[in-house]
């Protein structure tokens, strides 16, 4: 569904991205590892229009999106809960998912999938008439994947949604994270420092080190890797 | 159904303009021109608003557009109503205003493009330029007056126009910002990146704003010249710029109604304080100071509330 091949990506005269490859199934969850820098939330926005690729190509289904405008990548499906979660803070909960939909104008299935995110999340539902300002963080981060559900997108991407709130919730919305492709069979990129966490719930990984990939497979072998444990799963 | 009763309100607000517009004469002319001022400002503030407190970016530049509609408004009224007969000088004025408004609107579209880039200060510093590009360009045009001004513009506008254009504005922009459309501005202000990420086209947005924004200010402008019927470039200086941007953030930027209300009394107190005018900027000056350390979203920004109000008056002074 997503093929990203030989990316690079630089900010003025630094690489932050040398050339990585990836591909990922209809359907599945991939995870994207990483420490700080690596490089994760560069190709995330590359791939969504938001920064501009150097090299390489990114093909979405059997379109090529390199260096489309944001919003045609949008509107083609590919939506995203970005890094640090960028809640619209004065606008209520409610008008936050609205704009997620943005570019849709069918209102009947708008409610429909405002309801759904309201089933997934019932906490949203109460705050609903509250500014997103004012959430905690861990709402916050449900309202940034509700968000990006809105746009009813074929490709699901999320930024480490596990940064900065409480283990207990970081649990409940990782489940939230399998509801969701099981029950769409929605198609998900899921960038992660928590390797742990992220290696339970995806089908496939992909390790990147300052910009490279160091190591891809099943998510299941990855986790059994001696050098990944090491580095990303804190095992000496 | 609230569209329909929002339209309504336009409706009576335009009749109400036009009923009172009869009566105009009875009113005492001192009053009257305040009147007129205070419609003025409020067309100014509010489309002001839209730019700096809607789409975040923060223009130094109205009285630039505003000088551009006046100009180009009192241009066309004086070649139609020297030429023409009685029965066509009611159209004379809206023409000349709607041409005033798309040449400013047009300024608003070559100043809103290459200035997409700059933000915060940048952006400030290069609109307060251009309105004084525009100033000094209008001072060196003789057909325009040069520096002693445009003399002998026909006195058209009247209550109805000044008010039938302020309820329209009003109308127009609170309708904008409450569509789903009209959201967007806000949530481009709130978090470019993450407006940019739903899909939203910020750079159609905030060039939007500058369009609407001048287009208005030049009407404005437009009114302002048929009222007084003289003008001259010292009036547009970046002096009315900033008055006008104080309007809006002690309205509160984004709030229609505390602009509104800031363009009234910002109106009506340098004529109560007449016999201290020198110091008017001075005055302005204090109020943004006292406002920005108290209340920085303005006196009627969101989180408004009078328990709050109460509240912060009846804490104690923290020791340091
Ligand atoms: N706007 C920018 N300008 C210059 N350099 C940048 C910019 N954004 C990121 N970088 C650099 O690019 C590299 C990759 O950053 P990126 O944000 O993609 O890492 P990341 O893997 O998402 O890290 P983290 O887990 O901390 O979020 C880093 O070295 C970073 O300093
Ligand atoms: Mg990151």
């Amino acid at each position: 569904m997503l093929r990203v091949q030989n990316l690079q990506v630089r900010y003025g005269a630094i690489a932050a991205v040398k050339g990585i490859s990836l591909t990922i199934e209809r359907g599945t969850i991939a995870t994207l590892l990483g420490t700080n820098g690596a490089g994760k939330t560069t190709t995330l926005r590359t791939i969504s229009g938001l920064i501009k690729a150097a090299g390489g190509t990114i093909h979405f289904g059997d379109r090529d999106i390199t260096n489309k405008p944001c919003h045609e990548i949008v509107a083609m499906g590919i939506a995203q809960a970005p890094e640090g979660r960028m809640i619209f803070s004065n606008l209520t909960v409610k008008e936050n998912l609205r704009m997620g939909a943005y570019l849709r104008k069918d209102r009947a299935e708008i409610q429909r999938d405002l309801d759904f995110a309201f089933s997934i999340f019932p906490r949203l539902k109460e705050r609903m008439k509250q500014p997103g300002g004012t959430l905690s963080g861990g709402e916050q981060q449900m309202l940034a994947i509700s968000r990006a559900l809105m746009a009813r997108p074929g490709l699901l991407m999320l930024d480490e949604p596990s940064l900065g709130i409480a283990p207990i919730l970081v649990k409940t919305i990782f489940d939230k994270i399998v509801e969701i492709n099981r029950e769409l069979g929605m198609t998900i990129l899921l960038v992660e420092q928590n390797a742990h966490l992220a290696l339970q719930i995806a089908h496939y990984a992909y390790v990147i080190e300052t910009g490279q990939m160091v190591i891809e497979g099943k998510a299941s072998e990855i986790a059994k890797n001696e050098d990944v444990r090491k580095a990303y799963l804190g095992e000496t | 159904m609230k569209t329909y009763s929002s339209k309504l309100y336009l409706f009576v607000a335009i009749l109400t303009s036009l009923l009172v517009s009869f009566f105009q004469d009875e009113i005492n002319p001192y009053y009257f021109q305040i009147i007129i001022y205070i419609g003025i400002n409020i067309i100014l503030a509010t489309s002001l608003n839209l730019i700096n407190g809607f789409a975040g970016q923060f223009s130094l530049g109205h009285a630039g557009f505003m000088s551009l509609g006046a100009y180009t408004a009192s241009l066309v009224s004086s070649t139609l109503h020297a030429s023409s007969g009685n029965p066509v000088d009611i159209l004379i004025l809206p023409l000349a205003l709607l041409l005033g408004g798309a040449v400013a609107a047009l300024a608003g579209l070559l100043v809103g493009i290459p200035t997409l880039r700059l933000k915060g200060d940048y952006l400030a510093i290069t609109t307060l330029g251009f309105g004084e590009i525009i100033r000094v360009v209008i001072q060196n045009l003789n057909f325009l007056g040069g520096a002693r001004g445009f003399t002998g513009i026909p006195k058209l506008a009247n209550f109805f126009w000044v008010f039938s254009v302020v309820s329209i504005v009003v109308f127009a922009i609170s309708n904008l910002i409450n569509s789903t459309y009209g959201k967007g501005f806000l949530a481009v202000r709130d978090d470019e990146i993450a407006a940019q990420a739903m899909g939203i086209n910020t750079t159609k947005y905030k060039v939007i704003a500058f369009i609407t924004g001048a287009f208005f200010a030049g009407i404005a402008g437009g009114l302002y010249a048929h009222f007084i019927s003289y003008i001259n470039p010292q009036q547009f200086s970046f002096i009315k710029s900033i008055e006008i941007v104080v309007m809006v953030i002690i309205g509160g930027m984004g709030s229609t109604v505390g602009v509104i209300i800031a363009a009234i009394v910002l109106t009506i107190l340098p004529e109560a304080l007449r016999g201290i005018a020198e110091y008017r900027m001075v005055i302005y000056s204090l109020m943004l100071v006292v406002i920005m350390i108290s209340r920085p979203q303005g006196l009627f920004g969101k989180s408004f509330r009078l328990k709050e109000l109460v509240a912060k008056f009846r804490r104690p002074p923290m020791s340091a």
